[in-house]
């Protein structure tokens, strides 16, 4: 019984240390935004907390009336959703990095449209540029 | 003739925006360097790109919402891609006074000139100070940054600020869309770029609304500090990477 529980503590302290280790990886890589990294290495720390102090454990299990085991399951099965979630995260930060890429590069080229076009206009005769007063449009105060 | 672009970054700013480019236009020329405003409509809800538009300015409409840092890079890639030999971000609603433009342009053209100057409103200390609760803030990140890079920056969060063109290669290539303003000191800084700062007064914004909201003060807070220190980190690595 005794080297059961000690085994499996020492698994869980090596998953939630390497979950640590990779998110704080994945972090200072920059692939993770500062927004999400704030809850990984919260939830983290968490594990490996509890996975290093096992009466903790017991004693939160005793408070909310649950058996070791059921617990442990608990904390493998949310371990499998948190990395999930990880990865969600990673994908949703690069997704918004894209589109700041694009929306940038939208809006310089359509800058540089209406440049041409103005320069079209102008040049063609008959119509009419856009007229723009060199002094700007003041406000009264 | 050298050309500095002046960014300013708008999100609902219809009220004070032609104010903003009018007091821009009214600066002329500095010396030897000739002024474009450059407004980046951060996807306004308002008429703000319909008045920019009607105004003698370079508008650059985004399609979505990038937030402040975003909107700043987009005018700074503008800046370095149209061949502007610095440029400057100034607040959309008018709580950066352009009057203050010609010392940072006599600064930056001088011999010894930094590659960034900020306009810090805690030098002389006159003009808008700002609630004592966001000045204890600016106070707790300019420690931390003083921890990781031993400058001393007194105004952190001003976006009041001019960079010459090898500090805007840098901003081109990175720059954070939420609250740039501390975490972009440490990425000049990693990147071998001299900073310094300079005496100004600010003004209470005109219109619009701070992107620190108070409620999300405490956030802004521990965001900004973990990105520094992420920052530095990415540095180090970096630098073991690259030998």
């Amino acid at each position: 019984m005794d080297s059961f529980s000690m085994r499996i503590q020492i698994i869980s302290i090596v998953i939630s240390l390497i979950l640590l280790i990779y998110s704080a990886r994945l972090i200072i890589r920059g692939k993770l935004r500062a927004e999400y990294a704030i809850f990984w290495v919260a939830l983290t720390l968490l594990l490996v907390l509890f996975s290093f102090w096992r009466d903790g454990l017991q004693f939160f299990s005793d408070l909310l009336g649950v058996y070791e085991a059921p617990n442990l399951v608990f904390m493998v099965a949310i371990g499998g959703v948190f990395l999930y979630l990880l990865h969600f995260s990673i994908v949703i930060s690069k997704l918004k990095d894209d589109n700041r890429k694009l929306s940038r590069d939208l809006a310089l080229l359509r800058e540089r449209l209406e440049k041409l076009e103005k320069g079209n206009d102008e040049k063609s005769p008959g119509s009419a540029a856009p007229s723009r007063s060199p002094e700007g449009v003041g406000l009264p105060g | 003739m050298k050309k500095l672009a002046i960014v300013i970054p708008a999100y609902n700013e219809e009220h004070a925006i032609a104010e903003v480019v009018d007091a821009i236009h009214r600066l002329g020329n500095i010396g030897d360097v000739a002024i474009i405003p450059v407004v980046v409509n951060d996807c306004s809800a308002d008429r703000t790109a319909e008045i920019a538009r009607s105004l003698d300015c370079v508008l650059l409409d985004l399609p979505c919402n990038l937030g402040i840092g975003g909107a700043v890079q987009t005018g700074f890639i503008y800046a370095f891609e149209n061949g502007c030999d610095y440029a400057m971000q100034m607040d959309g609603d008018g709580q950066h006074p352009a009057t203050e433009v010609p010392q940072f342009v006599r600064t930056m053209c001088s011999d010894n000139a930094p590659d960034v100057l900020i306009g810090s409103r805690y030098i002389r200390r006159s003009g808008f100070q700002s609630s004592w609760l966001r000045r204890t803030g600016i106070r707790y990140l300019g420690f931390i940054i003083r921890l990781f890079t031993g400058l001393r920056i007194s105004d952190c969060t001003s976006g009041f600020r001019m960079l010459n063109r090898k500090a805007l290669q840098v901003v081109a290539e990175y720059y954070p869309d939420e609250y740039p303003e501390p975490e972009s000191i440490l990425m000049y800084k990693n990147a071998g770029l001299s900073i310094a700062e300079i005496s100004v007064e600010m003004k209470e914004r005109a219109g619009g609304k701070s992107s620190i909201r108070d409620f999300a003060t405490v956030y802004y807070m521990v965001k900004v500090s973990l990105a520094i220190v992420f920052t530095y980190f990415n540095k180090q690595i970096k630098t073991d990477y690259h030998g």
